[in-house]
């Protein structure tokens, strides 16, 4: 940004000069358009200077890595201390921001010419960014280098591939539990063991809905099972989730539609989204109903106000799901005794959708081959061994679980719950990565949030969101 | 050779210096206005992704606008914005202005009235956003202190977009009110006086003098933030982004959607486009409607 604006000062600078040089001749009534013209191309052209100059002295290359989780930072700091240490000549600069000042900057310095050389990506995202050409191919390094895809937990690499190119090496992976607040739950008399083997149904939410009612309590202190229990004045609540959810819902709702028997679509790259299954449709008015119907779950706008996260930790609720990536701050936030629980089992078993992260080059690097080294270390034991030792996230890497599962423990946190979900036989599904994600994503925001609002029945939102959806495939 | 008379020479000189002048904002109008609307009108013909050289398309993106229902929910959504936020706006200006000019001279009094306006517009929309907050929002402490029930004010489908409106009331209704009073101050206090002679009450002044010789002002007042009104986005981008569900979708965040979320820079020029020539149509109707230039005073 600085750069552009320098460019543009010293355009208008020129301009000016020349302009009040022209003054003194004849009228300058031409002048002005055409030197604007200047002006203009000077801004839109991308500052190419700083980085071109790096690379003219091969062995001082500073690669700009970008990620969006602050709390991933420290650990990739230090991996990327560890990669300098063996490639002297190459510096790593980590630039974290939040994810949606992260992709507005992604997207915009694509545009501008000032995307990082590496960035962390994402599978809702990488897809469109490889139609569009932003992405390097890294299969051909992968195959010079040898780089083994079996050291990854299975399934990961093969969501970062496509047509035999490649955008990705899976640097980790998340799955999905159920937090609670144990404090509420020894009050209410309901236990861990209780809570690990509820199930869980879209017609009256099975035993998982009875320990919800057990765990709302009004004014009067009586819960939601009591006769009198008064919805209007709920004190704590026995399930707060996390929002509307969108287009996957991550951490909100596909855990509940596809152990109800929901799939998003046949698979990676499918053209066609199944989001008017009625499975869907029973789960979402089940989720949408613990408010309006139910009065056991805060309403959407309290949550999307402070947050899931934040009504939880502020116990406000006793029961939430959430991703592995937020142990950390779960333990950290909570000032009461918090632990994560299996997710209920549905008709279909314990479903969590797997999700990992990647890095990939940009193509505008200047630096593509110092920064697939880089991306090949973070990608790489030594890196998932440092990462893992920090407790923030799983590597895609046993060796890094490992070592992460050794810092939780240290910190006396049980996370087996997202383990177990992740090795369990039919345990896990995979992100829904398909073309189109970008436009996907405000139709299905709009439509779960209606759904939630009860503006519509879950039904027949989902009937309308899904032929706009599968019409973007036409 | 030509001899010069002084007058050309100063005439010439004239022009010089008022050509250097008006430099910097005819560099400012080209760089950020002329330029980029010829480009914008350029690109609604094309299919630009912002990433990918841009393909021209013809008129196939108007075409689309023809048959999209969300652009005219986005144009309804926006005007029942300017429909909440105009009247109430100017009704309320106009009352602090007259109330200024009848009752204070105090320039104290007429600073803090701008206040609100002189305060970035994401600055009010935050300070907002917190005060309304349905769980820890100080309105809402207020309102429950009170004995009602808290209000989900943004996150309501029906309450976002008047409580969006009576934000922007709160920040434009005094810096409408100073340019509404500097008009009334142009209004000759010998025509009060003549009708007070006459035995007129205040509200026959007002309306008979006030209302009439303040027209050009009110006009001026109007149309500025009529046009304003209908470029509602920041208080959107910070408190409702559009939602709940597609409640506050106004056309300016319909654009910047398709723009910077879906990435069709091509299709966002030309709903640009689209509501440009909205925007003149009801601006030409107005100005001749109230026959903006003349006032009842000539």
């Amino acid at each position: 940004m600085r750069l552009r604006f320098n460019a543009l000062a010293i355009a208008l600078v020129m301009v000016s000069s020349m302009l009040i040089a022209a003054c003194g001749a004849k009228a300058p009534a031409a002048e002005p358009t055409a030197a604007a013209d200047v002006a203009a191309e000077a801004t839109a052209a991308p500052a190419e200077e700083p980085t071109a100059a790096v690379a003219a002295s091969a062995d001082a290359v500073t690669i700009r890595y970008g990620l969006w989780d602050g709390n991933q930072q420290p650990a990739y700091e230090a991996c990327a201390a560890a990669f300098t240490k063996t490639n002297p000549n190459i510096t790593v600069k980590v630039e974290q921001a939040g994810w949606g000042d992260y992709w507005t900057s992604v997207q915009t310095g694509m545009v501008g010419g000032t995307a990082p050389d590496v960035f962390t990506n994402h599978l809702a995202k990488y897809p469109e960014f490889a139609a569009k050409e932003q992405l390097v191919d890294i299969q051909p390094f992968v195959e010079r280098d040898g780089v083994d895809m079996k050291q990854y937990l299975p399934g990961l690499a093969d969501l970062w591939g496509r047509d035999g190119k490649r955008y990705g090496l899976p640097k980790d992976w998340d799955t999905v539990s159920v937090v609670y607040n144990k404090d509420m739950m020894d009050k209410a008399g309901v236990t861990v063991e209780e809570l690990n083997n509820a199930d869980w149904n879209a017609k009256d939410g099975g035993s998982f809905g009875q320990i919800i009612k057990k765990l709302t309590i009004d004014s009067a202190g009586k819960n939601a099972l009591d006769a009198g229990f008064d919805k209007s004045k709920v004190v704590q609540y026995g399930f707060v989730g996390g929002g509307s959810g969108g287009a996957y819902g991550q951490t909100q709702w596909s855990h509940w539609a596809v152990s109800n028997g929901f799939k998003f679509n046949d698979g990676l790259y499918a053209t066609k989204y199944f989001y008017d299954d009625p499975k869907l449709a029973e789960t979402m008015q089940w989720y949408a109903d613990l408010n309006l119907v139910e009065g056991v779950a805060p309403t959407l706008a309290d949550v999307k106000s402070l947050g899931a996260t934040a009504l939880f930790t502020a116990g406000k609720a006793a029961l939430t799901t959430d991703g592995s990536w937020m142990i950390g701050s779960y333990v950290k936030d909570a000032k009461f005794v918090t632990g994560f629980a299996r997710l209920p089992k549905g008709p279909e078993g314990r479903k969590s959708m797997f999700n990992g992260l990647a890095d990939s080059i940009w193509v505008g690097s200047k630096h593509q081959e110092e920064s697939w080294q880089w991306m090949k270390f973070a990608a790489s034991p030594a890196c998932a061994n440092i990462v893992g030792s920090y407790g923030v996230v799983f590597p895609a890497i046993q060796s890094g679980v490992d070592a992460a599962l050794k810092a939780y423990g240290d910190r006396k946190v049980d996370v087996s719950a997202f383990t177990a979900q992740a090795t369990e036989a039919n345990g896990t599904f995979l992100f829904p990565v398909t073309d189109h994600a970008s436009e996907i994503g405000p139709i299905m925001d709009a439509t779960m949030d209606s759904i939630m609002l009860g503006e519509k029945p879950a039904a027949d939102a989902l009937k309308a969101a899904n032929d706009e959806v599968n019409a973007l495939f036409q | 050779m030509t001899i010069r008379t002084g007058a050309q020479t100063a005439r010439r000189n004239e022009i010089t210096w008022a050509l250097l002048f008006i430099l910097p904002s005819i560099i400012g109008f080209l760089a950020f206005f002329a330029i980029p609307s010829v480009r914008g009108l350029l690109m609604s013909f094309t299919n630009w992704d912002l990433l990918r050289p841009a393909k021209f398309t013809g008129i196939a993106n108007y075409i689309k606008l023809l048959s999209d229902k969300e652009f005219l929910h986005a144009l309804r959504v926006t005007a029942y914005y300017v429909v909440l936020n105009i009247p109430l706006q100017t009704v309320i200006a106009l009352g602090m202005a007259v109330m200024l000019d009848r009752f204070t001279k105090s320039t104290a009094i007429r600073g803090i009235l701008i206040l609100p306006w002189l305060l970035p517009n994401i600055i009010v929309a935050l300070l907002w956003l917190w005060m309304l907050d349905p769980t820890l929002g100080f309105i809402n402490q207020v309102i429950m202190s009170l004995g009602f029930e808290r209000q989900p004010f943004l996150g309501s489908v029906t309450q976002a977009m008047p409580t969006i409106a009576a934000i922007n009331i709160w920040r434009h209704a005094g810096y409408t009110a100073i340019l509404l009073f500097a008009g009334l101050q142009n209004i000759p206090k010998d025509v009060y006086e003549a009708a007070a002679i006459d035995g007129a009450d205040e509200r026959q002044m007002f309306m008979g003098i006030t209302l009439p010789l303040l027209r050009p002002v009110l006009i001026f007042v109007l149309v500025t933030s009529l046009i304003g009104s209908f470029q509602i986005f920041d208080t959107i981008v910070i408190t409702t982004k559009g939602g709940p569900v597609d409640a506050t979708r106004v056309v300016y965040w319909y654009i910047y959607e398709y723009a910077f979320v879906r990435f069709k820079m091509g299709y966002a020029a030309t709903i640009s486009v689209a509501l440009f020539l909205i925007l003149i149509t009801i601006t030409i109707i107005q100005m001749r409607y109230f026959n903006a230039d003349s006032s009842d005073l000539d």
